[in-house]
């Protein structure tokens, strides 16, 4: 089957990760693309860099009321990967903050989100908690 | 060195339900009343700064001149997210510092009842063939599949961001429950609040979760209203009536800041380092700290956004918000009086009015006419607005020595 990831910075294959723009000028780093650095204002240009598939929780909340169509519950978090900030829904777990916890360990993974008229699977991302890091 | 710069006259209207009155019909209002607060008429007027952020209207200073008069003088219509009527109270006041103008009319409406979620759009359905559009290059909605977009969502975070660089040990949820409870308290005593009801901290708890740790009623209110202030030049002042001189309000500090880049800002919008900023420029400007402040009205967007604010506003010791909040200092009995108003989460969120009406309460306050909500003895407040995207602004006030 064919798969195409949800956001052009998530590689799949056998090892999913994230890539990010790395400013050439000053390491900054970005999702999206951008004209120009917003840290530095250089236009060198960006180069592509892995980003650590291990991270951090930094922050979170636990959405129960969202936008028609969203489905709820759903946990959003904000998970420090080595120095790298992502955004990422926190999965493979209950949504209480019983089981998320702020500072525990999570790992990137993957998950199919639907398949197009074209037979194509879209594969998104999120972070699950690493057994061993929980408290 | 430019001239100093007060407010002379200002209103607001009722925040809450108005299915009677449209945009200009609460604007009219607010910008009427706040010329006759002034003592003045549009004649005098020799700047307009307007905003009104939801409303789709094109021109709203413009439209707003039809109804209250077209005298020809420079609009500026404005828009800056949730800091929009603080952004044009600012153009209004760097049109006068500037010398371009004796008098500026300053003006901020919403519609906004019922309106809903912030933030976040219905999800549409998917596309039949799987496209990267944007500049993600997603091939489906990211509102969550990756995260959230909605506000009590993102403010949500902002808190417990905080928490988790502070190490706080105890339970978010009752802590920031216990601010909203603070808020609601407070807008029992304001006759303009779009909710005058106080809760118990188990109703606030209790109540329906929109994202946790933020229930609907730790979220501001969505609701219409407007205001409106004039500002005026210290030598056109001086040559004012003695009752214009006592009632008018000095700004000791107007400072307007946007978001620098911080290593985490793209993921999570930082309200932080601007927020720090406008603060530290604001108490240069005017010659105060924070001890000076006998009241703060700031932005509690979500009862997540006000505990960060304590600390951002240098209100408290660097890191030290929960202690500060749970020493009682931010009841209006307390030492830091903050959001006598109710705030936002009570008094009510019409985005464009928000950052005048928050001035208009530090007014209220600083010339003695607050009723029963008077701080006493006020003299010196600071009003602060945060729009997403993000734009801080924040204006410090002092009582007319005249």
């Amino acid at each position: 089957m064919t798969q195409v990831p949800l956001v052009d910075y998530l590689v799949l294959g056998d090892e999913p990760h994230l890539v990010a723009k790395q400013c050439q000028a000053c390491s900054a780093r970005f999702f999206d693309r951008r004209n120009a650095c917003a840290a530095c204002g250089s236009a060198q240009g960006f180069d592509d860099v892995e980003v650590a598939r291990e991270g951090v929780l930094t922050s979170y909340t636990i959405v129960t009321f969202a936008a028609p169509g969203v489905p709820v519950p759903f946990v959003a978090g904000l998970v420090d990967c080595d120095g790298t900030s992502v955004r990422g829904n926190i999965v493979n777990t209950e949504a209480d903050p019983e089981h998320v916890r702020l500072g525990m360990k999570v790992r990137l993974t993957t998950m199919p989100l639907g398949t197009d008229s074209a037979g194509t699977e879209a594969v998104g991302y999120g972070f699950e908690p690493i057994e061993s890091g929980v408290a | 060195m430019t001239e100093d710069v007060w407010i002379l006259g200002i209103h607001m209207t009722k925040f809450g339900k108005h299915p009677d009155k449209d945009t200009l019909d609460l604007a009219s209002e607010a910008a009427l009343a706040a010329m006759a607060d002034a003592g003045v008429t549009i004649n005098d007027m020799g700047v307009l700064a307007a905003g009104n952020l939801m409303g789709g209207a094109a021109s709203i200073g413009q439209q707003i001149q039809k109804q209250i008069g077209q005298t020809g003088i420079p609009v500026y219509n404005v828009a800056n997210a949730c800091a929009t009527g603080a952004t044009a109270l600012r153009t209004a006041i760097m049109a006068v510092k500037a010398g371009e103008a004796d008098y500026g009319l300053a003006v901020g409406v919403e519609k906004l009842a019922g309106a809903g979620l912030l933030g976040a759009r219905n999800r549409k359905a998917d596309d039949d063939t799987y496209q990267p559009t944007g500049r993600y290059g997603a091939v489906l909605g990211l509102d969550g599949r990756v995260g959230t977009e909605s506000m009590p969502g993102v403010f949500a975070q902002v808190g417990m961001q905080y928490l988790h660089e502070h190490q706080y040990a105890g339970a978010p949820f009752e802590l920031f429950a216990k601010i909203s409870e603070k808020n609601h308290a407070h807008s029992t005593l304001n006759p303009l609040a779009a909710y005058t009801k106080k809760m118990s901290l188990e109703q606030i708890m209790g109540d329906v979760m929109i994202a946790y740790p933020n229930t609907r009623p730790m979220c501001s209110a969505n609701c219409d209203g407007a205001a409106a202030a004039v500002v005026v030049s210290d030598s056109k002042l001086k040559t004012l009536s003695l009752e214009q001189r006592k009632r008018a309000v000095k700004v000791k500090a107007s400072v307007l800041t946007s978001d620098p880049w911080q290593e985490a800002c793209q993921v999570l919008p930082d309200v932080n380092t601007l927020t720090k900023r406008a603060a530290a420029q604001a108490y240069e400007q005017a010659g105060v700290g924070p001890d000076d402040l006998d009241l703060v009205e700031l932005h509690d967007c979500f009862a997540t956004a006000e505990l960060v604010h304590y600390d951002n506003l240098g209100l408290c010791e660097p890191g030290g918000a929960v202690d500060f909040f749970l020493s009682g200092a931010t009841w209006r009995d307390g030492r830091r009086p903050v959001n006598v108003s109710g705030g936002l989460q009570s008094k009510g969120h019409p985005i464009a009015a928000t950052g005048i009406a928050n001035i208009w309460e530090v007014c209220h306050h600083l010339r003695g006419e607050a009723g029963d909500r008077q701080i006493d003895g006020a003299k010196v407040g600071m009003a602060h607005v945060i729009g997403l995207g993000s734009a801080c602004g924040v204006h410090i006030l002092e009582k007319s020595a005249a």
